[in-house]
């Protein structure tokens, strides 16, 4: 298999651009059936060419004039941003505040990095199999309040390709949402609060709030195998002299002298379990601070925050931001991603005619329309993709009937 | 709102009288429309002013709606002759009188984040006083005129969720639950219960029970009360045309919040090279702490950047000592001049109003810092003394040399979350003083003061200090003349809308992105 170097991107991204990148589901999604006017137009992309040029207030007229675009200028990554007021592309010629952003998804950053302080595998920008349980706790707790609590029908997970998954929350009610209400979302799902200058992330009320409750049933879950037998987090005096910080000093001295005698992580769980029987929070409060997500309020609360395109290529690692299923969530594996290069290389496989055979029985306003990824391994996730975009058509059939006949175009 | 050089006595039936203003508190969804003189226009200013004073002073000293708080407002309230109990009948007079000089202060208060945020803080606590002054009766009315009344959930859903309900909200027991009554409310109406995750929430809806629903209301005046204070702001340049008005307004504002610490006399008076010794010596805590862990990691994250960046602006440092200081910084650190050009850079002379929207960024206050963006994993901005463990705070302030007893004394003030105190105890401490006769609300203001009394030239300026604390004086035309002279920096921000947006917009290119 052709191992990515990035280097390379510059011949790989025509090619992937040309044969493998979805645009005909990636512009279907962006078009929201057209909800209002112009909502396609008044989109923002955002293109990162060579040498770190960004090139912001991107905005096309159609799908089909952003895939051309995107072709042409071959962007080592692509960003969406918000819906604005005008066409982003004239931002400079609207008057002076007048130009805003007005709507977008909800999204959700979930980055490895920001747990660097009870990851004991990896730090910074690396990530394991070991610790990847870290964003299937994040994605369990954080999806299942979107729907359950918040009534939120549709999410597209993704992975970003590193480090770390987005999360796209699509409904068309959530796209309006003020910065205000974005940002007190996030903040009922944060738990773990504090910068470096705190050792205690966690602080439980006295009763637990069915949000905690369906978190911690999510933790509990994972716990044992992630945390004490992968991650080791009693292993060794250095670790558990750091959970030791957050239990109360009543029973902190007594476990620092047993802690010793026990053999490993597991055993010295179940004596902390033992002392602190009747204090269940201090044991919940642990298992959250490291395990519960991590979300970065700055991204989710901006409106005009940009995020990494769903199918864009991580520069890095030439890995596809790919959609992630939720119903196989616990088998995603990052490393099973495919890279740009291995992409290219499949398509060589199957032969340079298929692009003539797609012409033949294509769509007639779109002769050249990707299809390239059907034989390769991307094919899977984009698969996911469509499937996210079909319960949407639903809604939006049920929501505004009409509309949507004239949108079927796709 | 006209303004007449008489007064124009403006009388309505009763009957009609009591429909202008039904209730004792109101939302203020319409302006005034009648014509009032300049004096009757300055009294009210000044007498709303001294309220929302006194409310904000209560606030500090008591619990919010105990007894004593409750008693002494009303007292201020039957002084200034503004409606103090909800069931007088002929009220008219006072309601007027509340309605109209909610509107004054709007236009002095709408000119920067700083001052809507004080306002509306203050206008908030004095509703939610009055709307506790409510009976059950009142209050249903009330919702009813606003637009508020939620439908109740049912018995059978009521059981069927009753540990959820009892679990959502501290202090609950399982057989109140029974009798209490619960709305549905749309999430977007619950902001603040969202926030704090109050009650319970279950397919887009807040749970809300009854005793709850004031924060429902007090949302929604939020979000109404902000948005005007925006669209006000856009159209305060017709206001301040008005030679009349424009020194009054600015009076007014100036008179409580104090300086915004943007506009610098000794701007490029400060040299990187002393950076470091004035952050020991004359920087609050939280600066202090940005510097080193900048010097330590050679990187901010973007919270910091911002709090620091413009701490930095305040105390004189001009944008091209800005870049270099920055960039020599991150450039020893993982980025390359290059990058930083690019990424960081715009973000920089973003602060000094030289892209984007070429708004002038003010340095934080205490308020802002305390309250908004707190630090997540891998920042060092925000509050030492609100936002690090108690803990680390002590060992720092004993690697500082502070003495224990100051310790604790700081400590204390810190558990009573009396930040600001704490961190005045601290100046006191460390500049050797018992009481420097000032109160703490901005870290520019900590950094002036210090190094006035270092210089020795501490005394002049006491005298040339704004009254920020001294209550207002009935102000004379005179008075009002001198005070506008001494601030004619009237701050004109481009508003666009809401505050978040204004700082949304203080996001520079490489924050609008994601590393990932
Ligand atoms: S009280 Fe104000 S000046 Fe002091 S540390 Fe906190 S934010 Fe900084
Ligand atoms: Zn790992």
């Amino acid at each position: 298999m052709a191992e990515f170097e990035p280097g390379s991107l510059p011949d790989l991204l025509p090619l992937y651009y040309r044969r493998v990148f979805p645009f005909g589901p990636f512009g279907r999604w962006l078009r929201y059936g057209d909800v209002s006017k112009n909502y396609f137009q008044r989109r923002e992309f955002s293109f990162t060419l060579h040498d770190d040029i960004y090139v912001r207030y991107q905005s096309f007229n159609t799908p089909q004039e952003l895939e051309k675009e995107i072709q042409k200028t071959c962007p080592y990554k692509i960003d969406i941003g918000a819906v604005y007021s005008h066409r982003p592309i004239q931002h400079n010629t609207v008057h002076m505040g007048a130009f805003h952003a007005q709507e977008k998804e909800l999204v959700f950053d979930i980055d490895m990095t920001d747990y660097d302080d009870v990851r004991r595998c990896c730090s910074s920008a690396e990530i394991c199999s070991k610790c990847w349980t870290l964003m299937t706790i994040a994605i369990r707790i954080i999806d299942r309040a979107l729907v359950e609590d918040f009534g939120i029908k549709h999410r597209l997970w993704v992975y970003s390709g590193r480090r770390g998954v987005h999360c796209w929350v699509c409904d068309d009610f959530v796209r309006k949402w003020s910065t205000t209400l974005r940002s007190a979302a996030v903040e009922y799902l944060t738990l773990v609060k504090g910068g470096e200058e705190t050792i205690k992330k966690v602080t439980l009320a006295d009763s637990i709030h069915p949000f905690v409750r369906e978190s911690l049933n999510v933790v509990e879950e994972y716990f044992e195998e992630y945390a004490l037998v992968g991650q080791d987090i009693l292993g060794n005096k250095d670790s558990y002299d750091k959970v030791l910080a957050l239990v109360p000093e009543t029973v902190r001295e007594t476990l620092q002298k047993e802690f010793c005698k026990k053999r490993d992580s597991v055993q010295r769980w179940e004596l902390l379990k033992n002392k602190t029987e009747k204090l269940n929070k201090v044991r919940w409060e642990i298992m959250l601070q490291y395990c519960f997500p991590r979300l970065d309020i700055n991204v989710s609360k901006g409106i005009n925050h940009l995020l990494k395109s769903p199918f864009s290529v991580h520069p890095k690692t030439g890995r596809i931001s790919v959609p992630i299923d939720l119903r196989k969530l616990d088998d995603f594996d990052p490393f099973a991603v495919p890279t740009i290069s291995q992409l290219c290389c499949e398509l060589d496989k199957t032969g340079n005619d298929q692009g003539e055979e797609e012409q033949k029985d294509g769509v007639p306003e779109s002769p050249r329309r990707n299809r390239g990824y059907k034989k390769t391994s991307l094919a899977p996730y984009v698969k996911v993709f469509e499937q996210f975009l079909e319960e949407m058509d639903k809604s939006q059939k049920r929501e505004h009937p009409k509309a949507n006949d004239i949108q079927m175009d796709f | 709102m006209q303004f007449s050089g008489r007064r124009k006595l403006l009388r309505l039936a009763g009957d009609r009288r009591g429909e202008v203003y039904p209730h004792s508190l109101q939302f203020y969804l319409q302006p005034p429309t009648e014509n009032i003189s300049l004096a009757e226009f300055e009294n009210f200013a000044v007498d709303r002013l001294k309220l929302l004073k006194v409310v904000e002073n209560l606030g500090v000293s008591y619990v919010k709606n105990s007894p004593n708080y409750v008693q002494k407002l009303e007292a201020e309230l039957r002084k200034l002759k503004f409606p103090y109990r909800a069931l007088i009948e002929d009220d008219y007079d006072a309601r007027r009188k509340d309605h109209i000089s909610h509107f004054i202060l709007r236009l002095a208060y709408c000119q920067s984040e700083d001052l809507r945020r004080w306002f509306i803080q203050q206008e908030m606590d004095l509703f939610r006083y009055r709307f506790h002054q409510l009976n059950d009766q009142l209050v249903g009315k009330f919702l009813e005129y606003v637009n508020l009344a939620y439908d109740a959930i049912d018995a059978t859903e009521k059981t069927s969720i009753t540990d959820k309900l009892v679990n959502s909200t501290p202090g609950f027991i399982d057989k109140k639950v029974g009798e209490m009554v619960f709305y549905k409310v749309p999430f977007c109406d619950a902001v603040d219960l969202v926030r704090v995750r109050r009650v319970y929430f279950h397919g887009g809806y807040a749970y809300v029970p009854h005793q709850d629903i004031i924060s429902i209301v007090l949302n929604n005046y939020r979000t109404q009360l902000s948005k005007a204070l925006a669209l006000t702001a856009r159209s305060l340049p017709i206001v301040q045309a008005d030679e009349r008005l424009q020194p009054l307004l600015s009076h007014l504002s100036h008179a409580y919040v104090g300086p915004d610490y943007n506009v610098q006399k000794n701007t490029g008076k400060i040299s990187l090279e002393q950076i470091d010794a004035l952050s020991v010596k004359s920087f609050p805590l939280c600066m202090r702490q940005l510097h080193k862990s900048l010097r330590d990691n050679h990187h901010l994250r973007h919270g910091g950047r911002m709090q620091y960046g413009l701490f930095l602006k305040g105390i004189g440092l001009t944008l091209e000592q800005a870049l270099q200081f920055w960039k020599s910084e991150f450039i020893k650190g993982k980025i390359d001049a290059d990058k930083f050009d690019k990424g960081y850079a715009y973000s920089i002379r973003h602060n000094y109003g030289k892209e984007g929207k070429r708004t002038d960024y003010t340095p934080f206050s205490c308020m802002k810092i305390i309250l908004s963006n707190p630090p997540g994993q891998g920042d060092y901005h925000g509050c030492p003394f609100r936002h690090s463990d108690p803990e680390l705070l002590k060992q720092k302030l004993q690697a500082y040399k502070i003495p224990s007893a100051g310790i604790s004394q700081i400590l204390d003030l810190v558990k009573g979350v009396h930040y600001q105190l704490a961190c005045q105890k601290y100046f006191e401490l460390t500049h050797n003083v018992d009481d420097i006769g000032w109160s703490l609300n901005h870290p520019n203001q900590y950094f002036i003061e210090s190094q006035q009394l270092l210089s020795g030239i501490k005394e002049i300026k006491k005298e040339q200090r704004q009254p920020e604390n001294s209550q207002p004086k009935q102000s004379s035309q005179k008075s009002i003349n001198t005070a506008a002279t001494a601030t004619t920096t009237t701050t004109t921000t481009t508003c666009s809308s809401l505050n978040t947006m204004e700082e949304m917009e203080l996001e520079g290119l490489d924050d609008c992105f994601t590393e990932d």
